[in-house]
Protein backbone atom coordinates (compact mmCIF):
# COMPACT_ATOMS: atom_id res chain seq x y z
CA UNK A 1 0.00 0.00 0.00
CA UNK A 2 2.58 2.49 0.96
CA UNK A 3 4.54 1.42 -2.19
CA UNK A 4 1.70 2.72 -4.16
CA UNK A 5 1.07 6.10 -2.84
CA UNK A 6 4.48 6.54 -3.42
CA UNK A 7 4.84 5.65 -7.12
CA UNK A 8 1.98 8.25 -7.60
CA UNK A 9 3.03 11.14 -5.51
CA UNK A 10 5.59 13.71 -5.80
CA UNK A 11 8.09 13.38 -3.37
CA UNK A 12 9.02 17.38 -3.35
CA UNK A 13 5.63 18.80 -2.80
CA UNK A 14 4.02 16.51 0.19
CA UNK A 15 5.92 16.99 3.40
CA UNK A 16 2.62 16.58 5.47
CA UNK A 17 2.25 13.08 4.03
CA UNK A 18 5.72 11.79 3.81
CA UNK A 19 5.81 13.23 7.73
CA UNK A 20 2.88 11.11 8.23
CA UNK A 21 3.70 8.10 6.53
CA UNK A 22 7.31 7.94 7.99
CA UNK A 23 5.47 8.75 11.41
CA UNK A 24 3.42 5.32 10.66
CA UNK A 25 6.41 3.52 9.42
CA UNK A 26 7.94 4.12 12.30
CA UNK A 27 4.88 2.83 14.56
CA UNK A 28 4.17 0.06 12.57
CA UNK A 29 7.06 -1.74 13.96
CA UNK A 30 5.51 -1.88 17.47
CA UNK A 31 1.99 -4.34 16.09
CA UNK A 32 -1.18 -3.02 17.62
CA UNK A 33 -0.61 0.53 16.57
CA UNK A 34 -1.41 -0.63 12.92
CA UNK A 35 -4.79 -1.22 13.66
CA UNK A 36 -5.37 2.73 14.92
CA UNK A 37 -6.94 4.92 13.05
CA UNK A 38 -4.89 6.98 10.66
CA UNK A 39 -6.08 9.95 8.17
CA UNK A 40 -6.73 10.03 4.95
CA UNK A 41 -4.95 12.87 3.35
CA UNK A 42 -4.74 13.81 -0.53
CA UNK A 43 -1.31 13.69 -1.43
CA UNK A 44 -0.62 17.60 -1.71
CA UNK A 45 0.42 20.46 0.62
CA UNK A 46 -1.94 23.23 -0.03
CA UNK A 47 -5.58 21.77 -1.17
CA UNK A 48 -6.69 25.47 -2.60
CA UNK A 49 -2.86 25.86 -4.28
CA UNK A 50 -3.67 22.41 -6.30
CA UNK A 51 -6.92 23.13 -7.13
CA UNK A 52 -5.70 26.88 -8.41
CA UNK A 53 -2.95 25.05 -10.50
CA UNK A 54 -5.32 22.44 -12.39
CA UNK A 55 -8.43 25.16 -12.67
CA UNK A 56 -7.04 28.69 -13.40
CA UNK A 57 -6.54 29.20 -16.80
CA UNK A 58 -6.23 33.02 -16.07
CA UNK A 59 -2.93 32.19 -14.88
CA UNK A 60 -2.20 28.58 -16.47
CA UNK A 61 -3.65 28.33 -20.00
CA UNK A 62 -2.75 24.46 -20.17
CA UNK A 63 -4.54 23.72 -17.09
CA UNK A 64 -6.08 20.35 -17.29
CA UNK A 65 -9.51 21.31 -15.54
CA UNK A 66 -12.14 23.74 -17.46
CA UNK A 67 -14.30 24.82 -15.46
CA UNK A 68 -17.74 26.00 -17.33
CA UNK A 69 -17.13 29.92 -17.05
CA UNK A 70 -18.92 31.28 -19.88
CA UNK A 71 -23.21 32.83 -19.71
CA UNK A 72 -24.90 36.01 -20.05
CA UNK A 73 -27.67 36.04 -17.53
CA UNK A 74 -29.46 39.26 -16.49
CA UNK A 75 -32.35 40.41 -14.47
CA UNK A 76 -34.27 44.15 -13.82
CA UNK A 77 -36.79 45.52 -12.27
CA UNK A 78 -39.77 47.53 -13.38
CA UNK A 79 -43.21 48.52 -13.14
CA UNK A 80 -44.64 45.27 -13.63
CA UNK A 81 -42.33 42.74 -11.39
CA UNK A 82 -38.91 41.53 -12.44
CA UNK A 83 -37.64 40.03 -15.48
CA UNK A 84 -34.69 37.45 -15.51
CA UNK A 85 -33.58 36.35 -18.30
CA UNK A 86 -30.82 33.60 -19.56
CA UNK A 87 -28.83 31.75 -22.30
CA UNK A 88 -28.37 28.14 -22.08
CA UNK A 89 -24.98 27.39 -23.12
CA UNK A 90 -22.37 25.38 -21.44
CA UNK A 91 -18.69 25.91 -22.50
CA UNK A 92 -15.19 24.07 -21.09
CA UNK A 93 -12.72 26.28 -22.62
CA UNK A 94 -13.48 26.34 -26.39
CA UNK A 95 -15.67 23.36 -25.99
CA UNK A 96 -19.02 23.62 -26.08
CA UNK A 97 -20.39 21.07 -23.14
CA UNK A 98 -24.13 21.75 -24.02
CA UNK A 99 -26.70 23.87 -25.88
CA UNK A 100 -29.38 23.29 -23.18
CA UNK A 101 -28.62 24.00 -19.33
CA UNK A 102 -30.66 25.61 -16.99
CA UNK A 103 -29.57 28.72 -15.32
CA UNK A 104 -32.39 29.59 -13.82
CA UNK A 105 -32.85 27.98 -10.74
CA UNK A 106 -36.17 27.37 -8.92
CA UNK A 107 -35.18 28.32 -5.27
CA UNK A 108 -39.18 28.08 -4.61
CA UNK A 109 -42.35 29.62 -5.84
CA UNK A 110 -41.21 33.09 -5.09
CA UNK A 111 -37.87 33.60 -5.12
CA UNK A 112 -35.45 32.93 -8.51
CA UNK A 113 -31.35 32.25 -8.88
CA UNK A 114 -29.57 33.14 -11.67
CA UNK A 115 -26.73 31.23 -12.62
CA UNK A 116 -23.00 32.39 -13.88
CA UNK A 117 -19.40 31.30 -13.10
CA UNK A 118 -18.92 27.58 -12.12
CA UNK A 119 -22.14 25.49 -12.98
CA UNK A 120 -21.93 22.92 -10.49
CA UNK A 121 -20.61 25.90 -7.47
CA UNK A 122 -24.08 27.45 -8.53
CA UNK A 123 -26.48 24.66 -9.08
CA UNK A 124 -25.19 23.14 -5.46
CA UNK A 125 -25.47 25.96 -3.37
CA UNK A 126 -28.75 27.28 -4.72
CA UNK A 127 -30.49 24.43 -3.88
CA UNK A 128 -29.02 24.33 -0.72
CA UNK A 129 -30.45 28.14 -0.19
CA UNK A 130 -33.92 26.67 -1.15
CA UNK A 131 -33.53 24.00 1.78
CA UNK A 132 -32.27 26.80 4.51
CA UNK A 133 -35.35 29.24 2.59
CA UNK A 134 -37.61 26.31 3.57
CA UNK A 135 -36.67 25.49 6.96
CA UNK A 136 -36.77 29.43 7.65
CA UNK A 137 -40.46 28.93 6.62
CA UNK A 138 -41.06 26.00 9.08
CA UNK A 139 -39.25 27.82 12.05
CA UNK A 140 -40.70 31.39 11.42
CA UNK A 141 -43.87 30.91 9.93
CA UNK A 142 -43.38 32.69 7.32
CA UNK A 143 -41.86 33.55 3.99
CA UNK A 144 -38.23 34.33 3.84
CA UNK A 145 -37.27 38.00 2.71
CA UNK A 146 -35.19 38.41 -0.74
CA UNK A 147 -32.58 40.25 1.51
CA UNK A 148 -32.11 37.68 4.05
CA UNK A 149 -32.44 34.82 1.78
CA UNK A 150 -29.49 36.54 -0.59
CA UNK A 151 -27.38 37.48 2.72
CA UNK A 152 -27.72 33.62 3.69
CA UNK A 153 -26.15 33.08 0.34
CA UNK A 154 -23.67 35.82 0.47
CA UNK A 155 -22.43 34.77 4.03
CA UNK A 156 -22.32 31.35 2.99
CA UNK A 157 -19.81 32.43 -0.12
CA UNK A 158 -17.94 34.51 1.73
CA UNK A 159 -17.19 31.68 3.99
CA UNK A 160 -15.18 29.94 1.11
CA UNK A 161 -13.53 33.06 -0.07
CA UNK A 162 -10.35 32.09 -1.76
CA UNK A 163 -11.32 28.63 -1.74
CA UNK A 164 -12.17 28.45 -5.79
CA UNK A 165 -15.80 28.97 -5.51
CA UNK A 166 -17.01 30.82 -8.35
CA UNK A 167 -20.19 31.94 -8.55
CA UNK A 168 -22.17 35.39 -10.23
CA UNK A 169 -25.57 35.45 -9.08
CA UNK A 170 -28.83 37.16 -9.06
CA UNK A 171 -31.34 36.17 -6.48
CA UNK A 172 -34.73 37.69 -7.28
CA UNK A 173 -37.95 37.47 -5.64
CA UNK A 174 -41.38 38.74 -4.76
CA UNK A 175 -42.54 39.33 -0.68
CA UNK A 176 -44.73 41.93 0.71
CA UNK A 177 -42.67 44.05 2.49
CA UNK A 178 -40.21 44.14 0.02
CA UNK A 179 -42.06 44.45 -3.16
CA UNK A 180 -39.72 43.18 -6.24
CA UNK A 181 -36.30 42.99 -5.25
CA UNK A 182 -33.25 41.73 -7.01
CA UNK A 183 -30.07 41.10 -5.00
CA UNK A 184 -26.39 40.37 -6.76
CA UNK A 185 -24.04 38.09 -4.89
CA UNK A 186 -20.89 36.87 -6.09
CA UNK A 187 -18.16 34.68 -4.97
CA UNK A 188 -15.88 37.73 -3.58
CA UNK A 189 -18.31 37.86 -0.88
CA UNK A 190 -20.04 40.91 -2.45
CA UNK A 191 -23.94 41.69 -2.06
CA UNK A 192 -25.79 44.19 -4.06
CA UNK A 193 -29.18 45.68 -4.02
CA UNK A 194 -29.97 47.00 -7.44
CA UNK A 195 -32.42 47.52 -10.70
CA UNK A 196 -31.03 46.07 -13.49
CA UNK A 197 -27.85 43.63 -13.31
CA UNK A 198 -26.45 41.61 -16.29
CA UNK A 199 -23.89 38.87 -15.09
CA UNK A 200 -21.32 36.68 -17.24
CA UNK A 201 -18.74 36.68 -20.07
CA UNK A 202 -21.93 38.27 -22.18
CA UNK A 203 -22.71 41.23 -19.69
CA UNK A 204 -21.21 43.98 -21.55
CA UNK A 205 -23.44 43.22 -24.84
CA UNK A 206 -26.56 42.52 -22.76
CA UNK A 207 -26.13 45.74 -21.10
CA UNK A 208 -25.75 47.50 -24.19
CA UNK A 209 -29.04 46.97 -25.43
CA UNK A 210 -30.97 47.08 -22.11
CA UNK A 211 -29.51 50.38 -20.95
CA UNK A 212 -30.38 51.93 -23.81
CA UNK A 213 -34.32 50.83 -24.15
CA UNK A 214 -34.72 50.07 -20.23
CA UNK A 215 -37.59 51.99 -18.24
CA UNK A 216 -39.10 51.56 -15.38
CA UNK A 217 -42.94 52.23 -17.03
CA UNK A 218 -42.14 49.41 -19.28
CA UNK A 219 -45.52 47.11 -19.71
CA UNK A 220 -45.02 43.06 -19.56
CA UNK A 221 -45.13 42.30 -22.42
CA UNK A 222 -41.97 45.28 -23.60
CA UNK A 223 -40.32 43.99 -20.96
CA UNK A 224 -40.11 39.87 -21.58
CA UNK A 225 -39.06 41.34 -25.54
CA UNK A 226 -36.18 43.64 -23.59
CA UNK A 227 -34.95 40.43 -21.77
CA UNK A 228 -35.07 38.02 -24.59
CA UNK A 229 -33.37 40.50 -26.80
CA UNK A 230 -30.76 42.05 -24.43
CA UNK A 231 -29.89 38.26 -24.17
CA UNK A 232 -30.41 37.48 -27.73
CA UNK A 233 -27.36 40.63 -28.05
CA UNK A 234 -25.44 38.46 -26.03
CA UNK A 235 -25.12 35.57 -27.99
CA UNK A 236 -24.68 36.83 -30.88
CA UNK A 237 -21.42 38.53 -30.23
CA UNK A 238 -20.04 36.50 -27.35
CA UNK A 239 -18.40 33.36 -28.18
CA UNK A 240 -19.86 31.72 -24.50
CA UNK A 241 -23.44 32.54 -24.60
CA UNK A 242 -25.45 30.52 -27.20
CA UNK A 243 -27.99 28.19 -27.35
CA UNK A 244 -31.97 29.52 -26.49
CA UNK A 245 -33.06 31.94 -23.77
CA UNK A 246 -34.92 31.30 -20.92
CA UNK A 247 -37.54 34.03 -19.43
CA UNK A 248 -39.15 34.62 -16.67
CA UNK A 249 -41.11 36.87 -15.10
CA UNK A 250 -41.77 37.44 -11.25
CA UNK A 251 -44.70 39.35 -9.69
CA UNK A 252 -46.67 39.00 -6.67
CA UNK A 253 -47.98 35.78 -6.88
CA UNK A 254 -44.17 34.31 -7.80
CA UNK A 255 -42.49 33.91 -10.54
CA UNK A 256 -43.63 32.25 -14.17
CA UNK A 257 -42.62 31.16 -16.91
CA UNK A 258 -42.40 32.43 -20.67
CA UNK A 259 -40.74 29.81 -23.39
CA UNK A 260 -37.12 28.59 -24.05
CA UNK A 261 -36.48 30.20 -27.25
CA UNK A 262 -34.22 28.77 -29.50
CA UNK A 263 -31.54 31.24 -30.38
CA UNK A 264 -31.10 29.93 -34.27
CA UNK A 265 -35.17 30.10 -34.39
CA UNK A 266 -35.64 34.08 -33.17
CA UNK A 267 -32.39 35.62 -34.53
CA UNK A 268 -33.87 35.50 -38.28
CA UNK A 269 -37.48 36.53 -36.64
CA UNK A 270 -36.01 39.26 -34.63
CA UNK A 271 -33.66 40.86 -37.42
CA UNK A 272 -36.40 41.23 -40.10
CA UNK A 273 -39.15 42.34 -37.67
CA UNK A 274 -36.39 44.97 -36.12
CA UNK A 275 -34.77 45.57 -39.24
CA UNK A 276 -31.85 45.19 -37.29
CA UNK A 277 -28.45 42.53 -36.94
CA UNK A 278 -27.76 44.75 -40.77
CA UNK A 279 -24.03 43.25 -40.32
CA UNK A 280 -25.76 39.94 -40.79
CA UNK A 281 -26.66 38.65 -44.35
CA UNK A 282 -30.52 36.92 -45.22
CA UNK B 1 -10.49 52.68 -7.74
CA UNK B 2 -12.65 53.70 -5.41
CA UNK B 3 -12.35 57.16 -3.78
CA UNK B 4 -12.53 58.09 -0.07
CA UNK B 5 -12.05 61.72 1.31
CA UNK B 6 -11.69 63.20 4.68
CA UNK B 7 -11.23 66.93 5.57
CA UNK B 8 -11.76 67.61 9.18
CA UNK B 9 -12.61 71.20 9.95
CA UNK B 10 -13.03 73.56 12.82
CA UNK B 11 -16.64 72.43 13.93
CA UNK B 12 -16.54 68.68 12.22
CA UNK B 13 -15.25 66.06 9.73
CA UNK B 14 -16.32 65.71 6.32
CA UNK B 15 -16.23 62.68 4.44
CA UNK B 16 -16.50 61.40 0.64
CA UNK B 17 -16.88 58.20 -0.51
CA UNK B 18 -17.61 57.56 -4.58
CA UNK B 19 -20.76 55.74 -5.63
CA UNK B 20 -19.83 53.11 -7.93
CA UNK B 21 -19.22 49.32 -7.51
CA UNK B 22 -16.81 48.26 -9.56
CA UNK B 23 -16.15 44.82 -10.89
CA UNK B 24 -14.26 43.74 -13.65
CA UNK B 25 -15.00 46.40 -16.25
CA UNK B 26 -18.47 46.40 -15.50
CA UNK B 27 -20.38 49.19 -12.83
CA UNK B 28 -22.70 46.97 -10.93
CA UNK B 29 -24.77 49.66 -9.59
CA UNK B 30 -24.08 54.05 -9.39
CA UNK B 31 -25.77 54.62 -5.58
CA UNK B 32 -23.39 52.16 -3.75
CA UNK B 33 -22.75 53.58 -0.14
CA UNK B 34 -19.27 52.94 1.16
CA UNK B 35 -19.62 54.38 4.62
CA UNK B 36 -21.45 52.87 7.88
CA UNK B 37 -22.40 54.59 10.85
CA UNK B 38 -20.91 53.05 13.95
CA UNK B 39 -22.49 55.18 16.63
CA UNK B 40 -23.84 58.65 16.94
CA UNK B 41 -20.47 60.72 16.42
CA UNK B 42 -18.70 57.80 14.69
CA UNK B 43 -19.06 57.14 10.84
CA UNK B 44 -16.46 54.98 8.84
CA UNK B 45 -15.91 54.91 5.11
CA UNK B 46 -14.03 51.90 3.56
CA UNK B 47 -12.27 50.56 0.62
CA UNK B 48 -10.59 47.41 -0.26
CA UNK B 49 -11.09 43.99 -1.97
CA UNK B 50 -14.40 43.61 -2.34
CA UNK B 51 -16.41 41.38 -0.13
CA UNK B 52 -14.49 41.85 2.48
CA UNK B 53 -15.01 45.49 3.01
CA UNK B 54 -18.41 45.12 3.81
CA UNK B 55 -18.05 41.94 5.82
CA UNK B 56 -15.32 43.81 8.05
CA UNK B 57 -17.17 47.24 8.78
CA UNK B 58 -20.82 45.70 9.82
CA UNK B 59 -18.79 43.09 12.01
CA UNK B 60 -16.90 46.66 13.66
CA UNK B 61 -20.36 48.01 13.26
CA UNK B 62 -22.31 45.41 14.93
CA UNK B 63 -19.03 45.01 18.29
CA UNK B 64 -19.70 48.99 18.82
CA UNK B 65 -23.25 48.90 18.91
CA UNK B 66 -23.23 46.25 21.19
CA UNK B 67 -20.38 47.95 23.30
CA UNK B 68 -23.17 50.82 23.87
CA UNK B 69 -26.01 48.73 24.71
CA UNK B 70 -23.84 46.94 27.16
CA UNK B 71 -22.34 49.80 29.21
CA UNK B 72 -25.69 51.39 29.14
CA UNK B 73 -25.86 53.75 26.17
CA UNK B 74 -22.20 55.13 26.92
CA UNK B 75 -20.75 55.67 23.16
CA UNK B 76 -17.07 55.20 22.29
CA UNK B 77 -15.14 57.87 21.62
CA UNK B 78 -13.43 58.45 18.51
CA UNK B 79 -9.81 57.46 19.89
CA UNK B 80 -11.54 54.40 21.22
CA UNK B 81 -13.05 53.18 17.90
CA UNK B 82 -10.09 53.97 15.77
CA UNK B 83 -7.75 52.05 18.44
CA UNK B 84 -10.48 49.24 18.52
CA UNK B 85 -10.79 49.51 14.53
CA UNK B 86 -6.56 49.45 14.27
CA UNK B 87 -6.60 46.41 16.79
CA UNK B 88 -8.91 44.33 14.77
CA UNK B 89 -7.33 44.59 11.79
CA UNK B 90 -3.77 43.84 13.08
CA UNK B 91 -4.86 40.91 14.66
CA UNK B 92 -6.30 40.03 11.23
CA UNK B 93 -2.84 41.03 9.18
CA UNK B 94 -1.27 38.17 11.56
CA UNK B 95 -4.19 35.31 10.90
CA UNK B 96 -4.68 33.22 7.81
CA UNK B 97 -7.21 35.35 5.73
CA UNK B 98 -6.23 38.70 6.62
CA UNK B 99 -8.93 41.49 5.58
CA UNK B 100 -8.05 43.83 2.89
CA UNK B 101 -9.77 46.57 3.67
CA UNK B 102 -8.51 50.21 4.32
CA UNK B 103 -10.62 53.15 6.68
CA UNK B 104 -10.83 56.52 7.27
CA UNK B 105 -13.09 57.30 10.42
CA UNK B 106 -14.83 60.65 10.86
CA UNK B 107 -15.66 61.23 14.52
CA UNK B 108 -16.96 63.66 16.94
CA UNK B 109 -15.75 63.96 20.71
CA UNK B 110 -18.27 64.88 22.64
CA UNK B 111 -16.42 65.43 25.81
CA UNK B 112 -13.50 67.93 24.69
CA UNK B 113 -15.80 68.95 21.47
CA UNK B 114 -13.46 68.09 19.24
CA UNK B 115 -13.53 66.43 15.26
CA UNK B 116 -11.33 63.88 14.24
CA UNK B 117 -10.42 62.21 10.89
CA UNK B 118 -8.14 59.01 11.32
CA UNK B 119 -6.77 57.11 9.20
CA UNK B 120 -6.01 53.23 9.20
CA UNK B 121 -4.82 51.05 6.41
CA UNK B 122 -5.11 47.38 6.02
CA UNK B 123 -1.58 47.07 7.60
CA UNK B 124 -2.62 48.06 11.11
CA UNK B 125 -1.09 51.71 10.06
CA UNK B 126 -3.44 54.21 12.03
CA UNK B 127 -3.18 58.27 12.32
CA UNK B 128 -5.11 61.28 12.96
CA UNK B 129 -4.89 63.64 10.47
CA UNK B 130 -6.31 66.82 9.09
CA UNK B 131 -7.08 65.16 6.25
CA UNK B 132 -6.67 62.08 4.31
CA UNK B 133 -7.37 59.82 1.47
CA UNK B 134 -7.05 56.45 0.81
CA UNK B 135 -6.01 54.92 -2.91
CA UNK B 136 -5.57 56.90 -5.75
CA UNK B 137 -7.04 59.36 -4.62
CA UNK B 138 -4.39 60.90 -2.44
CA UNK B 139 -2.25 61.08 -5.67
CA UNK B 140 -4.25 63.93 -6.77
CA UNK B 141 -6.26 64.77 -3.94
CA UNK B 142 -2.59 65.41 -1.06
CA UNK B 143 -1.39 68.12 -2.73
CA UNK B 144 -3.97 69.96 -3.09
CA UNK B 145 -5.06 69.88 0.31
CA UNK B 146 -1.37 70.40 1.18
CA UNK B 147 -1.71 73.96 -0.97
CA UNK B 148 -5.07 74.71 -0.11
CA UNK B 149 -6.04 73.64 3.35
CA UNK B 150 -6.00 76.34 6.40
CA UNK B 151 -6.69 74.70 10.38
CA UNK B 152 -9.03 77.32 10.65
CA UNK B 153 -11.92 76.54 8.30
CA UNK B 154 -15.44 76.02 8.73
CA UNK B 155 -17.54 73.74 7.14
CA UNK B 156 -18.85 75.92 4.05
CA UNK B 157 -14.79 76.60 3.55
CA UNK B 158 -14.14 72.65 3.89
CA UNK B 159 -16.85 71.62 1.82
CA UNK B 160 -15.59 74.02 -1.00
CA UNK B 161 -12.38 72.46 -0.65
CA UNK B 162 -13.77 69.04 -1.06
CA UNK B 163 -15.33 70.10 -4.09
CA UNK B 164 -11.95 71.07 -5.85
CA UNK B 165 -10.94 67.94 -4.70
CA UNK B 166 -13.51 66.07 -6.47
CA UNK B 167 -13.66 68.01 -9.75
CA UNK B 168 -10.02 66.96 -9.83
CA UNK B 169 -10.66 63.66 -9.35
CA UNK B 170 -13.07 63.74 -12.26
CA UNK B 171 -11.16 66.04 -14.29
CA UNK B 172 -7.57 63.40 -14.40
CA UNK B 173 -9.14 59.56 -13.35
CA UNK B 174 -9.62 57.58 -15.92
CA UNK B 175 -12.60 56.10 -14.68
CA UNK B 176 -16.04 57.22 -14.02
CA UNK B 177 -16.38 57.10 -10.14
CA UNK B 178 -20.27 58.55 -10.66
CA UNK B 179 -19.77 60.80 -7.68
CA UNK B 180 -19.59 60.87 -4.17
CA UNK B 181 -21.85 60.43 -1.21
CA UNK B 182 -20.88 63.71 0.90
CA UNK B 183 -21.25 63.40 4.95
CA UNK B 184 -20.45 65.41 7.80
CA UNK B 185 -19.99 64.37 11.47
CA UNK B 186 -20.10 67.16 13.95
CA UNK B 187 -21.86 67.93 17.67
CA UNK B 188 -25.36 67.02 15.99
CA UNK B 189 -24.18 63.56 14.85
CA UNK B 190 -23.64 62.47 10.92
CA UNK B 191 -25.84 63.77 8.35
CA UNK B 192 -26.13 63.34 4.58
CA UNK B 193 -25.44 66.66 2.52
CA UNK B 194 -24.82 64.81 -1.02
CA UNK B 195 -26.14 66.98 -3.59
Amino acid sequence: MNSIAQKYTHTNNNRILNEITSARDGLASTHQLELAPSIQLPPISQPTDFLRAHTDDATNPDCKIKIAHGTTTLAFRFQGGIIVAVDSRATQGNWIASQTVKKVIEINPFLLGTMAGGAADCQYWETWLGTQCRLHELREKERISVAAASKILGNLVYEYKGMGLSMGTMVCGYTKKEGPTIYYVDSDGTRLKGDLFCVGSGQTFAYGVLDSEYKWDLTIEEALYLGKRSILAATHRDAYSGGSVNLFHVAEEGWVFHGNHNVGDIFYDIKEKEKSFNNVDG
Amino acid sequence: MDIILGIRVQEGTIIAASKAATRGISILKDTDDKTRILNTHNLVAFTGESGDTVHFTEYIQANIQLHTMRENDLELSPSAVASFVRNQLATSLRSRKPYQVNVLLAGYDVKTNTPTLNWIDYLGTQTELPYGAHGYAAFYCSSLLDRHYRTDMNIDEGLKLLDDCLEELERRMPIDFKGCYIKVVDKDGVRDITK
